[in-house]
């Protein structure tokens, strides 16, 4: 491991999430690479490869989108990893730089939604037995919360406070889909039911949106942050006796190997950005991080831990809930995120005192798996 | 003047979506037409598994047995996906993962109980509904009486 070369992120910019259905998918991603590379202080000619995450393409969005940028004649390589695509196309990137097969990179993740699922939520692949019982996606989140609750006694109010809290930060970001819009606990518990337990508000909204960022070796100008870990786990075939509710295995996996990587410990995280598509998902995802026991997820944000003053904030960009899911963006949306909190520049959600932050994003779904990949990365100002 | 009986009234059409059948499960959905509830399990390890695969996930062997089942399990998860309506469904219907007698889980509904009165592990039992295009697909209802 010591012939591994530092990797920055040098970099990061975003559009804004929201549902474009008027602008091309590529003009979105236009702007965020636009302002990466100036964040960066990079010019076009310095990528010497583009890794790229997307779930829905269209095919060929990458070139078509580096048409726009002047960037031409590098290797391209677009990465699917479900939710986790535009994180597992960053993973790819720091592995290639930390490997010495490049010393900058463009990474992108790119999503358009809103021209896709018109009814709302996104349906399973019909082949998987659970798109017959007339379960969507929701409805697979919706089955885990059910179970926790009747495993742990949890009431449903415990998910509800986790969007209380997401979407009272998203309020304030404004590249955020649902930004100026606060939800009380009240509202959340009332919103039209999706699948019980989840109500409309503890799920993420389809969105549109790219997020960028350029890394490479550290080139000393002020606001590189530092890859301290990167590691990506894929679902193992699913063990039915297994005791866990579903996909926490690859979370699980990756968060021990970025720990075992850094050194860092869970309790030492600053600021973390981590897949809350749906509620229930945060929790879990919490508890696979080992920022508590299993059955503890739920009080964290109802005691303020992960609140946005508290000792460890979680999704202060409002996450999915809030900032939108455009799936193959929202891994690079989460790292953009942890660099401008690390560098003090998250604006009116900007949280104290932020040196080490962590990201995670989850990619489920696929029956008979516990899931797709999980990417968790630790990152520090260098 | 004699009196002919009423005709009886068909049973009204299914709404209900028929599977989409892949190599693999032709088998399982085979039997589900047939009302027979069938499993898959390796012809060398012995053990179940869920959806049907070419390979075993416990020991990778390629052999494999199709086996009847019992039909019994108790529901690990339940939820019911109230918006957007799932096609298909008159009524939003409760979906389960079922825990199968076998050890293996897998995603159907549950009929003939509230939503309210759901209990983690309770038991249930297979029974056939049936689906467009005159197909029938396993689905649970309580369990009737004790094995
Ligand atoms: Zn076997």
């Amino acid at each position: 491991m010591s012939d591994r070369k530092e990797v920055v992120i040098r970099g990061v910019g975003s559009s804004h999430y929201g549902r474009f259905p008027d602008r091309r998918v590529e003009s979105l991603a236009w702007e965020a690479i636009l302002e990466a590379m100036q964040d960066a202080g990079a010019e076009a000619g310095e990528i010497e490869a583009v890794f790229v995450g997307s779930v829905f393409g269209p095919p060929g969005v990458a070139t078509r989108t580096l048409r726009g940028i002047g960037i031409g004649g590098v290797p391209v390589i677009t990465i699917e990893a479900a939710c986790a695509s535009g994180t597992a196309a960053y993973h790819e990137a720091c592995e290639a730089v930390a490997l010495g097969r490049y010393s900058c990179v463009l990474v992108f993740g790119i999503e358009h939604l809103s021209s896709l699922f018109t009814r709302g939520a996104i349906v399973p692949e019909a082949t998987d037995s659970e798109g017959r019982a007339g379960l969507p996606l929701p409805g697979l989140y919706a089955l885990q919360a059910q179970r926790y609750m009747a495993q742990f006694g949890t009431r449903p109010e415990a998910f509800a406070e986790v969007a209380v809290k997401n979407k009272g930060n998203g309020a304030h970001n404004p590249r955020a889909q649902l930004k100026g819009s606060a939800p009380t606990l009240d509202e959340v518990m009332s919103a039209k039911m999706i699948a019980e337990p989840l109500t409309f508000l503890q799920c993420c909204p389809v969105s549109d949106g790219s997020a960028a960022a350029v890394v490479g070796r550290p080139k000393g100008r002020r606001g590189e942050v530092r890859v301290l870990a990167s590691a990506m786990a894929s679902g193992q075939l699913w063990d039915h006796r297994s005791k866990e509710f579903w996909g926490e295995g690859p979370v699980r996996r990756a968060a021990q190997a970025a720990y075992a990587q850094s050194g860092i410990k869970p309790s030492e995280v600053d600021v973390l950005e981590v897949h809350d598509s749906f509620t229930i998902g945060e929790i879990l995802t919490l508890e696979a991080l080992d920022l508590c026991k299993v059955g503890e997820g739920a009080s964290l944000a109802p005691s303020g831990h992960t609140q946005r003053g508290g000792q460890q904030p979680v999704n202060p960009s409002g996450g999915l809930l809030s900032r939108g899911h455009p799936l193959g963006a929202t891994g690079t949306a989460q790292i953009a995120e942890i660099v401008w909190q690390l560098r003090g520049m998250a604006g009116a959600h900007q949280v104290p005192n932020a040196k080490l932050g962590l990201v995670e994003t989850m990619g489920g779904g696929a029956a008979g798996m516990e899931g797709n990949a999980s990417v968790v990365s630790l990152l520090a100002l260098r | 003047m004699t009196q002919t009986p009423d005709a009886p009234t068909p049973p009204p059409k299914p709404t209900r979506i028929a599977p989409i059948i892949q190599h693999d499960a032709k088998f399982f959905w085979d039997a589900s037409d047939k009302e027979e509830f069938l499993g898959e399990k390796c012809g060398d390890c012995q053990q179940f598994r869920f959806p049907p695969r070419p390979m075993c996930p416990h020991c990778h062997s390629l052999k494999r047995e199709e086996v009847k089942l019992s039909g019994y399990g108790t529901v690990h998860g339940w939820t019911i996906p109230r918006h957007p309506p799932p096609f298909g469904f008159k009524e939003a219907p409760i979906v389960i993962i079922v825990e199968l007698q076998e050890g293996t889980r897998m995603v159907s509904n549950l009929v003939g109980v509230a939503y309210e009165d759901v209990k983690q592990d309770m038991e249930v039992e297979v029974f056939f509904e049936p689906t467009m295009g005159n197909h029938k697909v396993p689905v649970f209802r309580p369990r009737s009486k004790k094995a």
